[in-house]
């Protein structure tokens, strides 16, 4: 048994939370002890407020945005809520693509607003209703979002101070060696490309 | 300042305007790279909105590139105050996805040197606050002891600073029986005398009272709704630490106590990491009173590499060595939220795994971006001067913070 954090057992309370959201709950799964609920993106307010009040979550505690490109919709957005009273912890799910603007909760927990723009910043997910949707964590004048997974890992601009020009130049980025990423995983397990020297072997 | 000569105040009290003024990114009293862009009204200030992010490294996303094992190191990195903390999240976080047993001797190293962090990050942190607010000495004081903490951290796993001695099942390195004697010693002698010496100096003192007391009150409501947590929450006169409520390692079997503050004014955030200080020398006594004999890394081939000297007799070793060094360990499918009551608050870590040796999504969860978002509303009605002290009660790490 692991010695992460141990809170009130999970017992019962699935199904409380799938009782009191009744259709705006999509799914509510148990995996390696952390209870995840799906939740209708559109329903998300009116769900987040019955948690709270109904089931006492009272802390927003984080939002991560998730990418997923292979899937749709692409974007995942993960509430995590704390429980003081009851010393529990739940994850929120809803899905979203780059067009549907998700349900702000700034309206609840005011701890959301930076939260939102972080996940806006990084994925581009939009919020509707968040009246302060800027930027956060990128440089101003910043484009594109960088924690998609179709966004480089070396970014396209770089900059650097100019003793020149006496100021900061932002110029395209240029790597003095090609970026290196290694394949680990086994051949024998299925390689989903073709193996260097193996140009002959069968095609699948 | 945008004051022009023909807005100034006037005697008739007619035309006077707010003005906006730009508070950092360089400035010692922001932490780090803090812009605070604040509109005063004379001294007042009536708006704040930090801008954050120019310490932005994109760890998350280098994360990503990076296996499991390469990852740790990051965690140092980002609040660089209190290495060790950052690191305990992410190992929990790994072990709850591969279920791992940690041995109990490390468990308690690990409980041991997490608590020496927050000895020193609260050494950072209490001192700057006094410092920010005027007094001088008290700092130089508190500095002694971090520079011992350092020296623990140097002697433990080589490095002062970014130690990246946790790992997922374990701890790199055993420390030598010297260390912990040292350490014992240190506890009984040195360290309470001189913190609490260095602290006798502030807690009473008039001066320092009239900067902290009342300034940035934050009711209990307030703290649960702006997402509080650590010091923060219970100087708001919450009970809440996770190491009591969700204990990890073995924090369930130390016995400490939770200082509460009653106020939820800076002089609580202040007196509340004191009190921390001292129950984090209780519960180091306690982990070198029990801490048994026996390994302090998991003898789970899979995750945790074997011993040198075994590599050097059996050639399964020698494959189990280079295989987790090289392709690392793969770890299920799911995703996990952990966290920690690191020395500023939650610390916590939401893993996204598919079953590869790469994390594929790694959230950081920061302590300060809650409590620096809250500082619009605690300084609103406060005095120019008093943002420094509530910036020091804060305690904000910009490594961590921007990620």
């Amino acid at each position: 048994m692991h010695s992460a954090p141990r809170y009130a057992s999970n017992e019962g309370v699935a199904d409380a939370i799938s009782k009191a959201l009744g259709k705006d709950a999509v799914s509510v799964v148990e995996a390696h002890g952390e209870i995840a609920v799906t939740v209708v993106t559109a329903r998300l307010v009116d769900a987040m407020t019955t948690l709270r009040d109904a089931l006492g979550y009272q802390q927003l505690m984080e939002i991560a945005g998730v990418d997923w490109p292979d899937q749709d919709p692409r974007f995942e957005v993960v509430y995590c809520l704390l429980s003081l009273t009851k010393n529990h912890r739940i994850r929120v799910h809803v899905r979203t693509n780059e067009e549907v603007a998700v349900p702000s909760v700034t309206g609840i927990w005011p701890v959301a607003g930076w939260l939102e723009r972080e996940v806006f910043d990084m994925y581009g997910v939009l919020f509707e209703g968040n009246s302060d949707l800027r930027r956060i964590l990128t440089d101003y004048g910043f484009s594109g979002h960088p924690f998609r997974k179709d966004f480089p890992l070396t970014g396209y601009q770089e900059l650097r101070y100019s003793e020149e020009h006496k100021r900061v130049m932002y110029e395209p980025v240029s790597l003095a060696q090609d970026f290196r990423k290694f394949d680990f995983m086994s051949p024998w397990e299925g390689a989903d490309y073709v193996l260097p020297g193996d140009e002959k072997g069968e095609q699948k | 300042m945008s004051l022009s000569p023909d807005l100034a105040p006037t005697t008739t009290g007619e035309d006077i305007q707010n003005y906006t003024i730009n508070f950092g990114p360089q400035h010692p009293a922001a932490h780090g790279v803090l812009r605070l862009v604040m509109e005063l009204d004379g001294e007042i200030i009536e708006r704040l909105d930090p801008h954050v992010g120019l310490l932005h490294r994109g760890t998350e996303k280098l994360i990503e590139y990076k296996t499991y094992l390469q990852a740790l190191p990051y965690f140092d990195r980002l609040d660089y105050c209190s290495p060790l903390g950052m690191e305990h999240s992410y190992v929990l976080a790994v072990e709850k996805l591969l279920n791992v047993e940690v041995p109990l001797r490390a468990q308690y190293l690990r409980v041991l040197f997490a608590e020496l962090t927050r000895i020193c990050n609260h050494m950072l942190n209490l001192g700057s606050h006094v410092m920010d607010v005027g007094a001088m000495t008290p700092n130089l004081w508190l500095f002694e002891i971090r520079e011992d903490c350092m020296n623990f951290f140097e002697r433990a796993s080589g490095a002062r600073m970014h130690s990246a001695w946790f790992r997922p099942g374990g701890v790199h390195q055993d420390v030598p029986l010297k260390l912990l004697t040292d350490i014992a010693d240190w506890l009984d002698q040195r360290a309470p005398q001189l913190f609490e010496d260095a602290i006798s100096l502030v807690a009473d003192n008039r001066i320092f009272k009239q900067r902290n007391v009342d300034i940035a009150l934050v009711s209990r409501e307030d703290a649960i709704r702006w997402g509080f947590s650590g010091p923060m929450i219970r100087a708001a006169g919450i009970p809440w630490d996770i190491r009591k409520a969700q204990p990890y390692d073995v924090y369930d079997r130390v016995d400490f106590d939770v200082p509460v503050g009653t106020k939820g004014d800076c002089y609580d955030r202040f007196m509340v990491r004191v009190e921390e200080v001292r129950q984090s020398m209780r519960i180091m006594k306690q982990c070198l009173r029990d801490m048994p004999e026996g390994p302090v890394l998991s003898e789970d081939r899979k995750v945790a590499p074997p011993k040198r000297a075994e590599m050097k007799q059996s050639m399964e070793a020698l494959i189990h060595h280079f295989k987790l060094y090289t392709e690392g360990f793969k770890v299920p499918e799911g995703s996990v939220y952990v966290a920690t009551e690191s020395p500023k608050g939650e610390f916590g870590v939401y893993l996204v795994s598919d079953g590869t040796n790469k994390p594929y999504r790694c959230k950081i969860r920061p302590t300060a971006f809650s409590h620096l978002q809250a500082m619009d509303f605690m300084s609103r009605g406060h005095m120019l001067a008093d943002t420094t002290a509530i910036l020091g009660a804060l305690d904000i790490v910009f490594g961590e913070c921007d990620r």
